[in-house]
């Protein structure tokens, strides 16, 4: 890969918003350049989506997540590919993931409320075909995500001037 | 001895002081110290200290903290017990990963045994190389605009600094001709800090062997502080030891403080030929013994896993470099582009201001902090020094507020 197309990245994935003009300056290219290659990474699927990256525990009317985890008999032909594609259909679901270890699938549920998520795995999930047992972990609070840390941290002062 | 008579005892000290006229403690200064220039930036640290919402782009280090996992490595290593001195050169493992690292980017060999110093810091390296080469009165030839210290460190260490201008016509690079300036029969050691602190200047090889005639003629050691030699953006970095049999005629300092953001941790070391850093360590042995070992298990780490990090730091400051050379063409300050460390030393000549009135002015009017240019010596008055190692919101905000400055004087 291009210093130019990885440095891009690293950028927009810190932040969407910054526009080709910016990503020019701190690279120093041209914005012509930039937003080519943003183009050529947009059509080739490279970047999927622009997001903001909310702390929604915030916000009153917040969110439960969980995560779950699931042990799968092996499909014949289709291998997780089937089942893994099925669950990621449910708009609820935010992620699915093919994982190693006691387990073979991994994904998250966002819900209104615990009682919302756990209907969800038993009524949705564990009904699946191929799906041998569920395992819902929820998540009671967040330090970190997408290596932004989301409690409030104490900064460290440096002196104003030195040499 | 009863009280009373304790009391009168100090009594009768006090008079006596007072008999020979030594009752002054500022009377015990010794004259070279006195004569030392105060800080340049003494007076704003008062002016600084009563102001709230202050930008600073006049901090010479890092805003990052060090690498979490070099943290976590210090603390397990207290936690173990590890705090005792060490050897007086430095951890033997300190030296051996130094002596890999520095072959693989400089292409030198240094004997971990032999040939190195770990320092507290590289201002006691630089101190320790003066201390360690200058008999009283010999010369050593100073490069300006440069970090405040070397000039007061040859004057302890009993030699006579020889100031020479670096000039922004010459990307304020150091010339053969700077050098012929400033020789006398006394002349004897050479500074170089390149890339420079406050310039941004770097020296390519091709630059340090237009000067390597002049070095050998002349007899010259050069003391090379080469702090900044990982945040190089153009080429790669060149020591003057890599050139072709300099590598005896050089002391070279180097320390973790910029790459690693490791400045309150003082670790640096020192590289040369084993009777010079055998000079440095007798030096160092009676006066620092050693550099702390939690700086120094601190520093190993760094070596070992803490190359991910340091060029992403590198990174970010390149993008600010970009980012805030293009905001001061915008404010139409003349700049040369800074290939090195994390400043910019823009012009302010065309205000009719000094440097010194600038920098006030522009810090009691709009609460921007940036370092005059003549605190780094000749050649440093009409520019300012603005450190970039901030974040890019506030080097915007800050050229905002500059820009705001400018208009204000009406020019």
């Amino acid at each position: 890969m291009k210093d130019l197309t990885k440095e891009i990245l690293e950028i927009l994935e810190d932040d969407a918003r910054a526009t080709p003009a910016e990503i020019a300056t701190l690279l120093g290219a041209s914005e012509e350049e930039v937003a080519k290659e943003i183009g050529r990474l947009e059509d080739s699927g490279v970047i999927r989506k622009y997001m903001a990256m909310i702390n929604w525990d915030k916000i009153d009317d917040g969110y439960v997540y969980a995560m779950i985890e699931l042990k799968v008999a092996l499909q014949r032909d289709k291998g997780y590919n089937a089942i893994a594609k099925r669950i990621a259909r449910f708009s609820e679901v935010q992620s699915v993931r093919l994982i190693s270890g006691d387990h073979d699938i991994s994904f998250t549920v966002r819900g209104k409320s615990m009682k919302d998520v756990a209907f969800f795995v038993t009524d949705k999930i564990a009904t699946l075909e191929g799906v041998e047992s569920t395992c819902t972990h929820f998540v009671l609070k967040s330090y970190k995500e997408h290596g932004v840390v989301l409690y409030d941290k104490s900064q460290p002062k440096r002196l104003v001037i030195t040499a | 001895m009863t009280v009373r008579e304790k009391i009168e005892a100090k009594r009768k000290g006090k008079l006596r002081m007072k008999e020979l006229g030594s009752s002054k403690p500022e009377s015990y200064v010794a004259s070279a110290v006195r004569g030392l220039p105060p800080s340049g930036i003494r007076k704003f640290f008062d002016i600084v200290a009563d102001m709230e919402d202050v930008i600073s782009l006049g901090v010479g280090e890092p805003d990052f903290a060090t690498p979490w996992h070099i943290r976590e490595a210090c603390i397990y290593s207290l936690e173990q017990g590890h705090t005792s001195y060490t050897s007086n050169k430095g951890l033997p493992e300190l030296r051996e990963m130094l002596s890999e690292t520095t072959r693989q980017d400089l292409g030198l060999d240094y004997d971990p045994e032999k040939d190195m110093l770990v320092t507290t810091g590289v201002s006691e390296a630089v101190d320790l190389a003066f201390r360690a080469v200058l008999n009283p009165g010999d010369e050593a030839i100073i490069p300006q605009p440069c970090y405040v210290a070397y000039v007061p460190d040859v004057i302890l260490a009993g030699g006579v600094p020889k100031t020479v201008a670096t000039k922004l016509s010459d990307q304020f690079k150091l010339r053969s001709e700077d050098i012929e300036s400033a020789l006398t029969e006394k002349s004897k050691v050479l500074l170089l800090s390149y890339p420079n602190n406050p310039t941004g200047a770097i020296m390519t090889r091709q630059d340090l062997e237009e000067i390597a005639d002049v070095v050998v003629e002349n007899d010259l050691l050069v003391i090379s502080d080469e702090v900044y030699d990982k945040l190089t953006y153009e080429g790669r970095h060149a020591s003057f030891a890599q050139l072709e049999g300099m590598i005896d005629r050089t002391i070279l300092l180097n320390g973790f403080s910029k790459s690693c953001a490791m400045t309150g941790w003082r670790i640096g070391y020192a590289l040369g030929n084993s009777a010079l850093i055998g000079a440095m360590t007798k030096v160092h042995q009676y006066t620092m013994l050693c550099a702390p070992i939690m700086a120094q298990v601190a520093a190993v780490e760094a070596l070992r896993r803490g190359e991910a990090e340091m060029k992403a730091m590198k990174r970010e400051y390149d993008r600010r470099r970009h980012l805030f050379v293009n905001e001061l063409e915008r404010l139409g300050l003349p700049c040369f582009e800074p290939k090195g460390a994390f400043y910019a030393f823009p012009s302010i000549e065309g205000t009719g201001l000094s440097s010194e009135e600038f920098a006030e002015g522009l810090l009691r009017e709009q609460n921007v902090a940036v370092v005059p240019g003549n605190v780094f010596g000749d050649g440093g008055e009409g520019f300012l020094r603005c450190s970039y190692a901030t974040s890019r919101e506030e080097i915007v905000e800050a050229v905002e507020r500059i820009k705001r400055f400018l208009d204000g004087l009406g020019l």
